[in-house]
């Protein structure tokens, strides 16, 4: 019989209470239950995170990189959103 | 090393030079990564695809010679550490397949590659692991020779590959040094013991310099992997590398290294060391090894034996999902 993959999900780990859940791989399971399971087996083995979130892979929508000239580069020549960008006097204190 | 066929001919893509290959190279040249929805040559693409999913296919393979061994491991202590061994294998085998699958490749299309015997692995896997010993040699030579390659792989210039090393490195030590910790206790034991850690030496020793792949001279896909960033350092540079460092392990176990030609060359402040046999190489590479026909054959049947698990979790998950729309 031909075979069905199972899907592709994206696995987001925290590392540690109070720290954002970080993109650290993904894996094919059947459900979000199983992914969850497999996913502390692939990726937490040494203890790497406390908490795992899963998220089919065909979920995601991506900017396109081929747009990067028109979308993000726009943001590189605000320089003034920065707040090195403003000179002030050397005896100006608690700023 | 775990992808050496790579350096084999017929391999070769070459590079063309449109405007977008050049705007790619420069981007190469300048250090930046390149990821999965970037532009890429086709070559680079294709060489990657069979790179990573060469190496993939060596980490799962490479779980059978140890494999063998857990059943009879000599204490509980040695068995839960070469469970949790053999488990970073299956592990860094899926790091690789995904990240092998961001280049447009199925999972399902590797496996096949893999069980019909068309897709590569490391020659090192298709030698038998006859006593313990061959467990700690595994882990002290193999893995330790792994590292060395896949430490400048961390820097590839493919994104999900260089990230997936880093992840394989950090568990690649503790491999290595549960290998030597094996022979260190061999070395010490009855002289029975020790003559087992002996042999299992000799046994290893050559097939792990083959690990590295073709001498740079025969190595005709080098330069362009090395253009590409994909390869950061020479087959031969590496496998210099790993003799230098592991002679020393050697006399620190009181084990005899078999190579007769093997010396200190202060001048070059490296060993020299004798000929390979290129074509016990060729002869395992192509499936003529010792076990590749037992490697290929317990994959294909795990696989196999698998299949109705697979299965039947997938029809459970859609039996639910059914479920909780109607």
């Amino acid at each position: 019989m031909s075979e069905k993959e199972w899907p592709l999900w994206e696995v987001f780990i925290r590392s540690k209470q109070g720290l954002d859940h970080k993109h650290c791989g993904s894996l094919h399971a059947p459900d979000a239950k199983m992914a969850i399971q497999m996913a502390r087996d692939v990726y937490t083995r040494r203890s790497e995170g406390v908490s795992i979130w899963v998220v089919p892979s065909a979920a995601i929508a991506a900017s396109d990189p081929d747009d990067h000239e028109s979308f993000v580069e726009p943001m590189a020549d605000k320089i003034y959103r920065h707040p090195t960008f403003y000179r002030l006097p050397d005896d100006l204190e608690h700023m | 090393m775990y992808t050496q066929s790579m350096d084999l001919p017929g391999q070769v893509l070459l590079a063309g030079d449109s405007p977008e290959e050049q705007r790619f190279q420069a981007r190469v040249d300048a250090d930046a990564k390149i990821e999965p929805r970037d532009w890429m040559p086709e070559a680079y693409r294709r060489t990657l695809q069979r790179q990573i999913s060469q190496h993939a296919h060596s980490e799962v393979v490479g779980m059978y010679p140890e494999g063998n061994w857990i059943t009879r491991a000599p204490t509980l202590k040695r068995k839960a550490i070469l469970i949790a061994k053999v488990q970073d294998e299956a592990g860094h085998g899926l790091y690789l397949y995904s990240a092998a699958e961001t280049l447009g490749q199925s999972r399902d299309q590797m496996m096949a590659a893999l069980n019909s015997g068309k897709a590569k692995y490391s020659s090192i896997f298709n030698y038998p692991t006859l006593t313990w010993a061959d467990v700690g040699a595994i882990g002290w030579l193999v893995d330790g020779a792994a590292i060395m390659n896949q430490i400048p792989l961390c820097r590839c210039s493919y994104g999900p590959y260089a990230r997936a090393m880093i992840r394989v490195c950090k568990e690649e030590s503790f491999h290595q040094r549960q290998g030597y910790d094996i022979m260190l206790a061999l070395a010490r034991g009855t002289p029975e013991q020790k003559a087992m850690a002996q042999d299992a030496l000799e046994r290893w020793w050559w097939p792990c310099l083959m690990m590295f792949g073709p001498s740079d001279k025969d190595s005709t896909h080098s330069a362009q992997s090395m253009k590409w960033k994909i390869k950061r350092v020479s087959n031969d540079d590496l496998r210099q590398k790993f003799v230098d460092v592991t002679v020393p392990q050697a006399e620190l176990l009181g084990l005899r290294v078999p190579d007769p030609e093997l010396k200190w060359n202060a001048e070059r402040g490296h060993y020299d060391f004798g000929a390979i046999d290129w074509n016990e190489f060729r002869r395992v590479v192509d499936g003529d090894g010792p076990c590749n026909r037992e490697r290929l054959a317990a994959r294909v049947a795990a696989y196999e034996q698998g299949r109705w698990a697979r299965e039947a979790a997938l029809a459970y998950a859609q039996k639910k999902a059914r479920r909780e729309t109607a």
